[in-house]
């Protein structure tokens, strides 16, 4: 697998799982109150974030490449740890599973709650959570294409990529008008999680002077090396009495 | 909560997370490997084993109810 196809991968799965997040969102709010005003949110939202690819992508090729790739590194290997750490306590048992028909009813719930304006053109209940929802499930995406594209030097794969997911996520959502609750979301962000700390020790370690052996031969082996690690840890965790098994309150 | 500190809070949650160690030992991480990547020994090795520590530490301790 070259780092190409790893950096592809990476983008359009993290974008993938963010935006089912995001939809959810968007549909509770639309099937209430109507399409109009949260389509406008999600317009707005998208636009800020292609400001912030446009303008951070070009800024980032005036940082030396060591110094990129060593920040960038560090960032991502935090990200990356996050998901991951959350997917494998979620695998075993020890966090909620992200539950999309639960949030959809939740958002649905409160969408109705809300007061609405009188005679306004615009909805701004709609138009602010639908903004609010998009902005931010995509800011980590936003943030994804950049470093990926940047420090790799193939902004172009990452957005096309970014692109692509958007593109299936919108569309399932056309078609489906629900929200997507049989993605298997924590599956996708456990890859996601290997995928962006294996990029994270690559860069960080090539900002840091390491010399990698076989050079981008080397990406393939740490994501084995941490894929094994995460699967011996989630299967060492669902030997051990979860909270649920054992009765203990939380 | 004024603005300033929210804007704090959402980089810290974005950035950090639910358990601040794991960041930090990254920064462990990474300085133990520029130690020794200025040395004469390999240091390929280094990074993807700590960070293999700092991940199992943090499950460890996430399990325990400690972070």
């Amino acid at each position: 697998m070259s780092a190409l196809t790893i950096l592809f991968l990476a983008a359009f799965l993290a974008c993938l799982v963010e935006m089912v997040e995001a939809l959810t969102i968007v549909l509770a709010v639309g099937v209430v109150r109507g399409w109009r005003s949260p389509l406008l949110g999600v317009g707005a939202a998208l636009a800020v974030l292609a400001v912030i690819v446009a303008v951070l992508g070009p800024a980032l090729r005036l940082v030396p490449i060591d110094t990129l790739r060593l920040v960038v590194g560090a960032l991502l290997l935090a990200f990356g740890l996050q998901w991951l750490r959350k997917a494998i306590l979620r695998a075993g048992g020890y966090k909620a599973l992200h539950d999309e028909e639960e949030a959809f009813r939740e958002g649905r719930a409160e969408a109705e709650a809300a007061a609405r304006g009188s005679g306004a053109s615009i909805d701004w209940y709609s138009f602010t959570v639908a903004f609010k929802g998009v902005l931010l499930e995509g800011l980590e995406v936003a943030f994804i294409v950049v470093t990926f594209g940047g420090t790799q030097r193939r902004m172009d794969v990452a957005v096309v990529a970014a692109a692509l997911a958007l593109v299936v996520v919108l569309a399932a959502g056309l078609v489906i008008r629900a929200p997507l609750a049989r993605v298997p979301e924590n599956t996708i962000k456990f890859v996601v999680g290997l995928l962006l700390t294996t990029f994270g020790v690559f860069w960080a370690g090539e900002g840091l002077g390491v010399s990698w052996p076989g050079s981008d031969l080397a990406l393939p082996v740490i994501l084995v090396f941490l894929g094994v690690v995460a699967a011996a840890l989630t299967r060492w965790i669902r030997g051990q009495a979860s909270p649920a098994q054992s009765g203990a309150a939380t | 909560m004024n603005r300033l500190s929210a804007f704090g809070l959402f980089w810290w949650d974005f950035v950090v997370g639910d358990d601040w160690r794991v960041a930090a030992g990254i920064a462990v991480a990474l300085g133990a490997t520029a130690l020794v990547a200025d040395t004469d020994v390999s240091a390929w090795w280094v990074l993807p084993l700590l960070v293999a520590l700092v991940l199992a530490s943090s499950i460890r301790r996430a399990i325990r109810g400690e972070g």
